[in-house]
C-alpha cells in the first residue's frame, strides 16, 4: 500500500461528550480503490466517527489528514471542497426539486460564483455536467426530471449517493446507504459501490453483514467507541474478540453462507 | 454613589430581576417543553396587572379581604385561563413552523390588547398595596427602603423555591428536566405528554399573571406594559438558554443589575444596555449560558 | 418566450401598467395611499428575500426601515435640497452596514433564538432613536426640504412633486423586484434556497453557509433601506414608532397574507394589508368601534395563518390539494 494512495487518515481520534467517550482513540486509513467498512453494535460510536471525519463535529483529540494535509481544524464545508463527500443515514435530498436539480445544486459547491447575478443557475455548464455525470454513475439516468419526493425509497438512497458524487469527491463517507432496502435494491447499490471503488476511497458504515462481507476490502470493528479489530474480511471472520463481542448480536457469516 | 444609594440600587436590581424571573421562567419552560414561541406571554403580565386593579375593589366589596384575596382569585383564574387557552388555541401550534407560531401569537397580542381596551379602557391606573405593606422600613442605619418592594422580592424568592421543589422533586419535574426532545423518556416516566403540556402552559400563564399582579402597585397599570416585559423576557431567555429555569434565574438577575445600575450611572443609554449585554453574551456563548438538551 | 414564462410575465406587466396609469384615474387620497402601498411593497420584498428564500425568520426587520428613514432625515441638510445622487447611496450604505453588524451577531443563533434576537436588536434600535437627543427623541425629526436629482442647474427629479415621487417610487419597486428576481434565478439564490431546505446538506456539499446567510441578511436590510428612504421623503417626518416591533410584525403579516415564497406574494400582501387596515379603520363601516381596528386585524392574522397558511397566492394549490388526495411516495 503506497502512502500516496492513503486519501483520508485518522490518528488517535477521540470525541467526548461531557463524561461520555463516544469515540476512543480510533485510527484508520482510507485508501483509494478500497471499501473500508465500519461495523459495530448500536451505540458503538460509528456515526460519531463519521461526523468527526466529515468535519461536522470537532474531535476532542487526535488528527485527521486529507491527502497528507492536516484538516483537523477545517470545518465541514472546507473539507467537502477538499474532496470529502458524505451521505446520510436519514435521506437528506431536497424532495421538492427534480433529481437533476438536486445534483446540480450540490455540484454548484465547486462553482459557486455568488456574485454573478446575471447568469441563471440552471445555465451553469460546469455544475450541469457534474450533475449529469453523477446521475449516471448512481444509476438514475432515466429519472433526471422526476421530482425527488416521488422516487421509491431505494431510488432516494441512490439520489443521496448521486448528490454526494456530484461534488466529485475523492473520499466517500457513506452512513448506512443500504438502510431500509430490499434484496433487489441492495444488489443495485452494491453494484454501484463496486463500480465506484476504483476511483475513490470509500468508508462504509453498515449493519447488513452479508453486504459488508461481500463488498468490503477491510473491516474495522468498533465496540463502545474503541476499535477491537481491523483487518480483511477473512481475518475478521476468524477473530475471537469479534466473535465474543457479537455473540448473539449478529451472525458473522462463514464462507458457506456468502452468496455468490 | 454613596453606600446608601448603592444598597438601594442593589435591592432594586434584585427586585426587578426576581420579578423578571417569574415571567421569563414561564416563557422558557413553554419554549423548552412545548416547543412553542408565545409572543402573547407579555399580555398575561398585562392581564395580571389589570386584574389586580379590577379585582381588589371587587374582592373587598364582595368577598372581604382586599389585595391578597384578589391575588388568590387571580391565580386561580389564570390557571383556568391558561388551561383553556392551551386546549383551545396553543395545542394547534405544536406542529407548526416557528413563523406560523410567531404570527398567530402576535395576532393574539392584538386581540388581547383590544379586548382590554374595550373592557377596561386605556387609562393608566394605580393600585394601592395592602395598608400594612406601605411605607418604608429602616435597614441598618444606612437607609430606608419601601416595604412593598421587599415583600415583592420575598414573594418571588418563595415562588422560585417552589419552582425548584417541583422541578427537582416531582415526576412532572423530572419530565421537565428531561426536556421536550425526550418524549419517549417522558412517557416512560409515566407522565402523560398532553397533560404535561397543559400543566406547563397553565403554570407559565399563572406565573406571568401573578407577576403582573404583584408588580401593579409599583409599576402602575398601563396599556403598553406587556410588550415591554415581553421583549426583556426574550433577552433573558436568550442569555439564560432556552428551557433552563436556572439559566432564566441567573440571566434575570444579570439583566436586573445591568438595567438598574445602567439607568443610574449612564441615564442616556438606559434602555440599550440590556441589549448590549445580550450582544456580548451572543459573541461569547450563542446558545445561552445554560443551554439544555 | 415559452408558455410558462409568458403566463408569469403577463400578469406582472398588466399590474405594472395599472400602476403606471393610476395617478391619472385615482383621486389624490388614493394616489397617496398607492405610494404608501408601493413603499410597503418594497419593504415586504426585502423581507421575502430573508424569510421566503433563505428561511431566516426575522422579527426585527423594521430596524433597517427605521435606520434608513432616520439617516435620510439626519443627513439631509436643513436649508437646501440634498442631491439624491449622494444621499441615497449614503443612506443605503449606512443601513447595509448596520444590517451586516446586526446580522453577524444574530446569525450566531438559529431557530427560536434567532427570532428573539432579531426582535431584541430592533428594540435596541428603537430605544436608540427614542431616547437619544440627536434624533429628536419621541417627537421625531423633520425632513424640511425634499431631495432632488440635478444635473448642473437642471433639476431632473424633484421629489417634492407628488407625481414625480409616485413614479420614482414605482421605479424603485420595479428595480427591487427585478433585482430579487435575478437573485432567485442566480447561483446565489439557489444556494440560499438550498440553505433554507436543508442547511446541513449544503454544508456537507461544500457551501460555507454563514457568509451566504449574512449576505442575504445585509442585502435584505439594504433593500429595506430603500423603502425607509422613500418613507422619510414622502411625508418629511420620521418618529421612533416606525421601528416599533409592531412594524416588524406587520411586514411579516404582509408576507403571510400574500404568500411566502414568491415575489408577487410580497407585493400582493402589502396591498392586501393596506386594504384591510383601511377597511378595519373605516368609521363608515364600523362606527366608533373603528378605533379598535387591531381586534379584527388580530383575528384576521390568526385566521389567515390557520386557514390559509400559504397566503393568497398559495390558495389555488391549497384548494387543489383539498379536492384531490395527494399520493404519498414511499
Amino acid at each position: 500500500m503506497l502512502d500516496d494512495q492513503i486519501l483520508l487518515a485518522a490518528s488517535n481520534l477521540s470525541r467526548r461528550f461531557g463524561g461520555l467517550t463516544a469515540v476512543d482513540r480510533v485510527s484508520l486509513a482510507l485508501v483509494r480503490g478500497e471499501v473500508h467498512a465500519i461495523i459495530g453494535t448500536n451505540g458503538a460510536g460509528k456515526s460519531t466517527l463519521v461526523n468527526v471525519l466529515a468535519g461536522e463535529l470537532p474531535p476532542s483529540s487526535g488528527r485527521v489528514h486529507l491527502q497528507g494535509r492536516d484538516v483537523t481544524r477545517w470545518p465541514q464545508p472546507r473539507r467537502a471542497r477538499g474532496g470529502i463527500g458524505r451521505s446520510y443515514q436519514r435521506t437528506t435530498i431536497f424532495p421538492r426539486q427534480t433529481v437533476f436539480d438536486n445534483c446540480r445544486l450540490t455540484a454548484q459547491a465547486h462553482h459557486q460564483h455568488p456574485f454573478d447575478l446575471f447568469n441563471a443557475a440552471a445555465r451553469c455548464a460546469e455544475s450541469t455536467k457534474l450533475a449529469h455525470r453523477a446521475i449516471e454513475q448512481a444509476g438514475l439516468s432515466g429519472q433526471a426530471n422526476r421530482i425527488a419526493g416521488t422516487l421509491s425509497h431505494g431510488q432516494k438512497r441512490q439520489l443521496e449517493i448521486a448528490m454526494c458524487l456530484a461534488t466529485a469527491p475523492q473520499v466517500l463517507l457513506l452512513d448506512e446507504p443500504l438502510a431500509g432496502m430490499g434484496a433487489e435494491e441492495t444488489e443495485r447499490m452494491l453494484g454501484l459501490l463496486a463500480a465506484l471503488k476504483p476511483g475513490h476511497a470509500i468508508l462504509l458504515v453498515e449493519h447488513d453483514m452479508d453486504a459488508v462481507f461481500r463488498i468490503a476490502d477491510r473491516i474495522t470493528v468498533m465496540v463502545n467507541g474503541t476499535v477491537i479489530a481491523t483487518g480483511d474480511p477473512v481475518d475478521i471472520r476468524r477473530n475471537a474478540d469479534v466473535q465474543t463481542a457479537y455473540l448473539g448480536d449478529i451472525d458473522v457469516p462463514g464462507p458457506a453462507t456468502v452468496p455468490a | 454613589m454613596d453606600l446608601a444609594v448603592f444598597l438601594v440600587q442593589c435591592l432594586n436590581a434584585l427586585q426587578y430581576g426576581l420579578l423578571l424571573f417569574l415571567v421569563a421562567s414561564g416563557l422558557t419552560l413553554i419554549f423548552g417543553i412545548l416547543g412553542v414561541i408565545n409572543l402573547a406571554h407579555g399580555s398575561f403580565y398585562m392581564i395580571g396587572a389589570y386584574l389586580a386593579y379590577a379585582l381588589a375593589p371587587w374582592a373587598a366589596a364582595n368577598v372581604g379581604g382586599g389585595f391578597f384575596t384578589a391575588l388568590a382569585i387571580g391565580v386561580v383564574l389564570s390557571i383556568a385561563f391558561g388551561y383553556a387557552l392551551e386546549w383551545g388555541f396553543v395545542s394547534y401550534l405544536y406542529q407548526r413552523e416557528h413563523l406560523q407560531q410567531v404570527l398567530m401569537t402576535y395576532g393574539l397580542i392584538l386581540v388581547f390588547e383590544e379586548l382590554r381596551s374595550i373592557l377596561v379602557g386605556d387609562d393608566v391606573h394605580g393600585v394601592a398595596p395592602p395598608a400594612w405593606l406601605t411605607g418604608s422600613v429602616q435597614l441598618g442605619d444606612v437607609m430606608t427602603y419601601p416595604v412593598y418592594r421587599l415583600f415583592m422580592s420575598a414573594v418571588c424568592v418563595l415562588v422560585a423555591l417552589a419552582l425548584y421543589a417541583v422541578i427537582a422533586r416531582t415526576r412532572i419535574g423530572m419530565a421537565i428536566r428531561a426536556g421536550a426532545s425526550n418524549r419517549e423518556m417522558v412517557q416512560s416516566l409515566g407522565v402523560d405528554i398532553r397533560l404535561l403540556y397543559r400543566v406547563v402552559f397553565a403554570a407559565g400563564v399563572a406565573l406571568a399573571v401573578f407577576a403582573g399582579m404583584i408588580a401593579a402597585p409599583v409599576s402602575s397599570v398601563y396599556p403598553g406594559m406587556g410588550n415591554q416585559v415581553l421583549i426583556i423576557s426574550f433577552v433573558v431567555v436568550v442569555i439564560g438558554g432556552i428551557g433552563s429555569v436556572r439559566g432564566a434565574l441567573v440571566a434575570s438577575l444579570l439583566v436586573g443589575v445591568v438595567d438598574t445600575f445602567g439607568k443610574v450611572l449612564i441615564p442616556q443609554t438606559a434602555g440599550i444596555l440590556v441589549y448590549v449585554l445580550m450582544a456580548a453574551i451572543l459573541l461569547w456563548r450563542p446558545e445561552g449560558l445554560f443551554r439544555t438538551g | 418566450m415559452n408558455k410558462s414564462a409568458l403566463s408569469h410575465a403577463l400578469p406582472l406587466a398588466a399590474a405594472g401598467a395599472l400602476l403606471v396609469v393610476f395617478p391619472f384615474v385615482g383621486g389624490k387620497f388614493y394616489v397617496d395611499l398607492m405610494v404608501t402601498t408601493m413603499i410597503l411593497g418594497i419593504f415586504a420584498l426585502s423581507l421575502e428575500l430573508l424569510v421566503g428564500l433563505t428561511g431566516l425568520v426575522s422579527f426585527g426587520h423594521a430596524a433597517f426601515f427605521g435606520i434608513a428613514a432616520y439617516a435620510t432625515a439626519l443627513l439631509a441638510p436643513q436649508a437646501a435640497a440634498a442631491s439624491i445622487a449622494w444621499l441615497l447611496p449614503a443612506v443605503l450604505a449606512i443601513t447595509t452596514l448596520a444590517a451586516a453588524a446586526i446580522g453577524a451577531l444574530s446569525l450566531r443563533t438559529r431557530g427560536i433564538y434567532f427570532i428573539m434576537v432579531t426582535l431584541a436588536f430592533a428594540q435596541m434600535a428603537y430605544f436608540v432613536f427614542h431616547d437619544m437627543k440627536f434624533a429628536g427623541g419621541s417627537d421625531g425629526l423633520y425632513l424640511n426640504i425634499k431631495p432632488v436629482l440635478a444635473l448642473g442647474s437642471v433639476t431632473l427629479l424633484d421629489l417634492d412633486r407628488p407625481l414625480t415621487f409616485y413614479y420614482v417610487t414605482f421605479g424603485a419597486l420595479v428595480l427591487v423586484y427585478g433585482l430579487l428576481a435575478a437573485v432567485r434565478r442566480a447561483r446565489f439564490g439557489h444556494a440560499l434556497a438550498g440553505i433554507k431546505a436543508n442547511e446541513q446538506r449544503m454544508r456537507a456539499a461544500g457551501f460555507s453557509t454563514y457568509p451566504y446567510k449574512l449576505a442575504a441578511f445585509a442585502l435584505a436590510g439594504g433593500l429595506a433601506g430603500v423603502a425607509g428612504f422613500l418613507y422619510a421623503v414622502k411625508d418629511g417626518f420620521v418618529n421612533p414608532e416606525i421601528l416599533a416591533w409592531h412594524q416588524s410584525g406587520t411586514v411579516l403579516l404582509m408576507l403571510i397574507l400574500g404568500g411566502i415564497g414568491t415575489l408577487r406574494g410580497a407585493v400582493i400582501g402589502a396591498f392586501l394589508f393596506v386594504v384591510l387596515k383601511e377597511l378595519f379603520q373605516s368609521e363608515a363601516l364600523f362606527g366608533s368601534f373603528a378605533r379598535h381596528w387591531q381586534l379584527p386585524l388580530g383575528l384576521t392574522i390568526i385566521g389567515c395563518v390557520a386557514l390559509m397558511p400559504n397566503g393568497i397566492t398559495g390558495l389555488p394549490s391549497q384548494l387543489r390539494s383539498l379536492r384531490t388526495p395527494v399520493p404519498h411516495a414511499g
